[in-house]
């Protein structure tokens, strides 16, 4: 269905318009079930993103990179997902480890400076978060590659942002996943801004999706604000990958409402006027209005899942504000399978000096 | 079977693929050419396109690519066509290769091997002489190996792909053809993060690596003449160091002569001089000293033999130590 919408032409694949109301023919007729689990994930993200920025202004957390207005294209694409399918995320994407259920507890404890909470529970594959822009791109599609070799039937997703595409390693594994037809789906969340700098800025390019084209596989340009779009899109573009079809870019059409990082103060480069406009189309809300006018949702049912994800991420800082800071043998151990002399060596230097300050 | 250190790599390489199939080759040129060397000569007829991959020019997309290969359980061999194009790389080697098991606390390794050829004294273009290793030696989480035999290169690269971890597997393009040498036709290990003493003696230890240890051997014969007796010390593995080796040599010649082709500031050199300082600085006559590259770009040919230390740069400063 997705290449009806050319991405040359602007086309937007749509479901659920700024108004929430529904294209039917597009509707993809989700279970009531399934509606109300994507509704309370999405609050769940917003709730822990904005416990997570609280966290830090009160000095319990690390710098954060928040993910308020991108919950649309983060939930509904991870809800795609298979258990087997991979991950490479980055930095902004608290909705996909949600839903792919990695535990709250780690994700805060990532951020609140622990290497520990990166290390991915086994069963689930997901790629620890990158931080050098658009670096995970070649990784992801290596890992498709070897899930090609291996005939494992599995799809490979990348997200990253519209700043991301404008580097090398962009360019470098789509042109790969075109010559080789990987099993990978490139999720670009075009956000508007890559920090301070503009989406126009960053390309002369009508849209992100286009530049799919150009090495021979199928973009899509998909409202990321609606939630019933990001499903579609994602589950078409995974299926298509894991049937050995070839690889889809989506270009999640959205905004992201925080500023960049908890270090960041956006008011110096974006005027509020904008990000007025697109807090009018807040993903949370536009499905509330639609799941409210298909008569799902109610206050009742608003409180409960509001409490729920409350008590969860309660729960999760609670849990990871418990977690003692990383052994100094831990600092060491990783670095190799092995740890050379060199490194035992300067272990044991630095636990001496620990010992005569007595610490 | 007399083989050359082309032709060992070559051995080393389809022997490993015969053994592991998760041993695969990606790279430029690394298929039907068989390499621009040809060291992957033949591999694509022997296992085929899906585990000899020709890739579009795109370093970083290869280092990449064979990082989320090797996190996917295979055990990928990615060749860079010179050590002058790895730079382009150097954010999928140093962010992320070398990171990823501490990052994930070993829930992901990068069990990638990444050869280069490396070295001046081919009369090459320019780019295609660099000896750039001790930009990889600082960074934590890397190992860098360097054979200067056949024999050590079948040995230390079929170590490598065993390996867990990522290894800069780094190939002295001059000492490719130079010369043949008897290697095992069966496969074997020569274990990673050990240096050899090639010969031995008691005046003066010379630590070198790669192709400069045709330049110490060469001086080391010609100081025999004159009485002096020099033990040559072969790194092959250059980071993490074999300090134990290495000091030991030292302390008990009393003397350290390092050579090595890459410009003297901030080379290994100058680690492995700080290195005998630290530990072993009662046992010394004289100065730990460097016989290096200079601190400029390498040139291009017809100037090239001004840049590489010689046999005589060597045995000169083997004398001075001795006069000290």
């Amino acid at each position: 269905m997705l290449e009806r919408y050319d991405p040359l032409k602007g086309e937007m694949f749509q479901i659920l318009d700024e108004k929430a109301r529904l294209k039917s023919e597009l509707d993809p007729k989700l279970a009531e079930a399934d509606l109300k689990k994507i509704y309370s994930l999405m609050v769940t993200t917003r709730t822990a993103d904005t416990k997570a920025m609280k966290l830090q202004r009160q000095g319990r957390m690390g710098t954060y990179a928040p993910s308020r207005g991108q919950e649309a294209c983060q939930v509904g694409a991870a809800y795609a997902f298979n258990k087997t399918d991979w991950l490479f995320p980055y930095f902004r994407d608290l909705g996909m480890y949600i839903v792919l259920g990695y535990p709250l507890k780690d994700y805060y404890l990532y951020w609140m400076g622990n290497e520990a909470g990166m290390r991915c529970p086994d069963g689930l594959n997901i790629f620890p978060l990158a931080i050098p822009v658009g670096s995970q791109l070649p990784q992801s599609v290596g890992a498709a590659m070897a899930a090609n070799f291996r005939q494992a039937g599995i799809a490979v997703v990348c997200t990253f942002s519209d700043g991301a595409t404008s580097e090398g390693d962009f360019h470098e594994a789509m042109n790969f996943a075109g010559v080789f037809r990987t099993p990978n789906v490139f999720l670009c969340y075009d956000n508007q801004y890559a920090i301070s700098y503009p989406r126009k800025r960053q390309t002369a390019s009508f849209t992100l999706a286009q530049k799919a084209a150009a090495y021979g596989f199928q973009g899509v340009f998909v409202d990321g604000n609606d939630i019933l779009a990001m499903y579609v899109a994602a589950k078409e573009a995974l299926e298509k990958a894991r049937a050995g079809k070839g690889p889809t870019m989506i270009e999640a059409f959205t905004y992201r409402l925080a500023d960049h990082t908890t270090s960041d103060d956006a008011a110096k480069y974006r005027n509020s006027d904008e990000v007025k406009e697109w807090e009018k189309k807040d993903p949370l809300e536009r499905f509330r209005v639609y799941l409210k006018n298909k008569g799902i949702w109610d206050e009742a049912f608003e409180k409960t899942v509001q409490e729920q994800a409350a008590e969860m991420v309660e729960r999760a800082v609670e849990e990871a504000e418990s977690v003692p800071p990383p052994a100094l043998e831990d600092l060491f151990r990783f670095t190799y399978k092995q740890m050379p002399k060199k490194l035992s060596l300067q272990l044991e230097e630095l636990q001496a000096f620990l010992k005569e300050k007595g610490r | 079977m007399m083989l050359n250190l082309l032709q060992a790599i070559n051995q080393a390489l389809a022997q490993e693929m015969a053994r592991d199939e998760r041993v695969i080759l990606l790279g430029e040129d690394v298929g039907i050419d068989g390499g621009v060397f040809r060291a992957t000569d033949g591999l694509i007829d022997k296992f085929g396109p899906n585990r000899v991959i020709d890739t579009p020019l795109a370093e970083s997309g290869i280092i990449g690519a064979a990082i989320g290969m090797a996190a996917f359980g295979l055990r990928p061999v990615a060749e860079i066509q010179f050590m002058g194009f790895i730079y382009t790389a150097f954010n999928q080697i140093i962010c992320h290769a070398a990171r990823l098991r501490n990052r994930t606390r070993g829930r992901y390794t990068v069990p990638l091997v990444i050869r280069t050829p490396y070295g001046a004294g081919v009369k090459a273009l320019e780019h295609h002489s660099e000896s750039t290793e001790a930009l990889f030696c600082q960074i934590p989480g890397l190992t860098v190996v360097s054979p200067s035999t056949p024999y050590d290169a079948k040995g230390l690269l079929i170590a490598s792909m065993r390996y867990e971890d990522p290894v800069i597997f780094l190939e002295p393009t001059k000492l490719y053809r130079s010369e043949k040498q008897e290697v095992p036709d069966d496969p074997y290990e020569v274990p990673i993060g050990l240096a050899k003493i090639v010969k031995e003696g008691k005046d003066l230890s010379l630590i070198a690596w790669g192709a400069m240890m045709s330049v110490v051997r060469k001086a080391s014969e010609a100081a025999e003449k004159e009485g002096i007796s020099a033990e040559l010390v072969d790194l092959r593995t250059l980071s993490p160091l074999d300090e134990e080796t290495l000091l030991q040599s030292v302390k008990k010649t009393g003397r350290a002569l390092v050579v090595h082709e890459a410009p003297r500031t901030c080379g290994l050199g100058a680690e492995i001089s700080a290195l005998i300082t630290e530990r072993v600085m009662l046992n010394l006559e004289a100065p730990v000293t460097r016989i290096t590259g200079q601190d400029i770009t390498v040139p291009l040919p017809k100037s090239e033999d001004y840049y590489y230390p010689s046999p005589e740069l060597v045995l000169r400063g083997i004398k001075k130590m001795m006069e000290w």
